[in-house]
């Protein structure tokens, strides 16, 4: 039983930003798969479709401890294709959760009420152009709040790679233990920095959601600082008919934001 | 590819007990989660904030946090508390409490999605708080969200693989020992890879055919 000295703090901390690394990198690759991938399971031309509901089907089928065992030690030993460590476990997280993401790009872009779709033809607009003026604005606020979810869950999907040897926070957690053989703090520790990632990673989506809503002119809720202000009405004591016309032109000012733009 | 038919017939032996140890952690992971999670979404409804904001708290935590890290942490600490169980077991209790913090808000929809009139029924019955909950909230609850608690035991069986950390031998627990022994690394991880896909498939596709029949 020994503290956590400041070397195996610094090695935590180096941890979480392999973490990080890894997350955004992956992220990233998902996006581009989501968009590749999503868009194409609805293509005119069936042999695309399949092609990308298979990949879907494949990818989301797997788990992805598995894929990334294979993509470590099958590709290196059958392809004979070694991928250096982080970019092997960015390729295993990218395509996993780019399979899920395809499926919140689909579902997204057939939310799309059918009409705004006619009105670019109407419009004579090519349809990568109806894909890129009217669809995708319109279908990417829907798309924010799933993929801040699948974000949260590529996060947690990256203490897998500690198992390849990757230092990633997991993977800092195993060697501090290793050398305090206390287990309880360090674990306590490392679950925290992870908690801490996800509420971060939330809140940001939140506030992206918010401007892509705001963006259409859509009607977003009450802001925080909206939220804050409404509290402090309600806990002074304020004569009564001050406080009902202030309610009333509230509800009217954001009855007009709703409507506006529509 | 070097793929060698032989050493795929060598793996299907071990390729069996993994698949039955999988299968045993996933059922009972499922059945734990299903019951755990009930617990949690009747908690956060209850009337008393000492027990609405822990509960949530904890949810939230576990709900957040690496399934891999849990499995540790329980691993380890554990039997520091004086609880030394099977590494199985271990992994049943990590899989079923992650999963269960999932299976909580689908119980919360669930029940929000009862419509309010059969409260005001059961109110007007006078039926007692339990009954209320036992025959006429949670029975239809349940089968508004089963589809949904469905693809949950999808989402476990693709993390099962993970309790191989702690030791348990499933299916890529024996993988992984075949191909350190023999070095047929290619067909043990391919052939775990594909029953992967062949449970999951059918699995999905039948859960489709069930929420059709379910949620109208």
């Amino acid at each position: 039983m020994s503290e956590i000295t400041p070397g195996l703090w610094e090695l935590l901390l180096k941890g979480g930003w392999i973490t990080v690394q890894l997350t955004v990198f992956s992220a990233a690759l998902s996006v581009l798969v989501a968009f590749a991938v999503g868009p194409a399971r609805t293509h005119r031309s069936r042999l695309v479709r399949f092609a990308a509901g298979a990949y879907v089907e494949i990818f989301r089928g797997t788990s992805a401890l598995i894929l990334m065992f294979w993509i470590f030690f099958v590709l290196p030993m059958g392809f004979g294709w070694q991928l250096v460590p982080m970019w092997a476990a960015v390729l295993a997280l990218g395509l996993t959760y780019g399979a899920y993401g395809a499926e919140v790009v689909r579902g997204a872009l057939a939310a799309v009420e059918p009409g705004q779709l006619e009105a670019g033809i109407a419009l004579g607009f090519t349809p990568g152009q109806r894909l890129r003026r009217v669809v995708l604005p319109q279908a990417w606020p829907e798309m924010i709040p799933p993929f801040g979810n699948l974000l949260v869950e590529l996060l947690k999907g990256t203490a897998l790679v500690s198992v390849m040897g990757v230092g990633d926070i997991a993977f800092g957690a195993a060697l501090v233990r290793n050398a305090t053989g206390d287990s309880a703090p360090v674990y306590t520790v490392v679950l925290l920095m992870y908690f801490v990632l996800a509420f971060t990673l939330t809140r940001g989506m939140r506030v992206l959601e918010r401007r892509a809503k705001a963006g259409l002119g859509q009607d977003t809720g009450p802001s925080v600082a909206d939220r804050f202000r409404a509290r402090r009405r309600a806990a002074a004591p304020p004569p009564a008919p001050a406080a009902v016309t202030g309610a009333a032109s509230a509800s009217a000012s954001a009855s007009a934001s709703a409507g506006g733009e529509r | 590819m070097r793929w060698d038919w032989e050493a795929v017939g060598d793996f299907m032996p071990r390729f069996w007990d993994g698949l039955l140890v999988t299968l045993q952690a996933l059922a009972l992971g499922a059945l734990l989660a299903f019951a755990l999670g009930l617990v949690w979404a009747l908690a956060l409804r209850s009337p008393y904030r000492a027990v609405r904001w822990p509960v949530a708290a904890v949810t939230e935590f576990v709900r957040n946090t690496p399934l891999l890290v849990q499995l540790f942490f329980l691993y380890y600490v554990l039997p520091e508390w004086g609880l030394t169980l099977s590494a199985m077991a271990t992994g049943v209790i990590g899989l079923g409490l992650h999963y269960s913090t999932y299976t909580a808000e689908v119980y919360r929809a669930g029940i929000d999605g009862v419509p309010a009139g059969q409260w005001e029924a059961a109110t007007a019955l006078s039926l007692p708080r339990v009954l209320t909950w036992r025959s006429v909230i949670l029975p239809q609850a349940v089968r508004r969200v089963t589809p949904a608690l469905g693809n949950y035991v999808i989402a476990m069986l693709k993390d099962t693989p993970m309790i191989f950390v702690i030791g348990v031998m499933d299916m890529l627990g024996q993988a992984r020992q075949f191909a350190a022994e023999t070095f047929l690394t290619v067909e043990a991880f391919t052939v775990v890879g594909i029953a992967f896909i062949a449970l999951s498939f059918p699995a999905s596709l039948l859960l489709r055919a069930l929420e059709r029949r379910l949620v109208r």
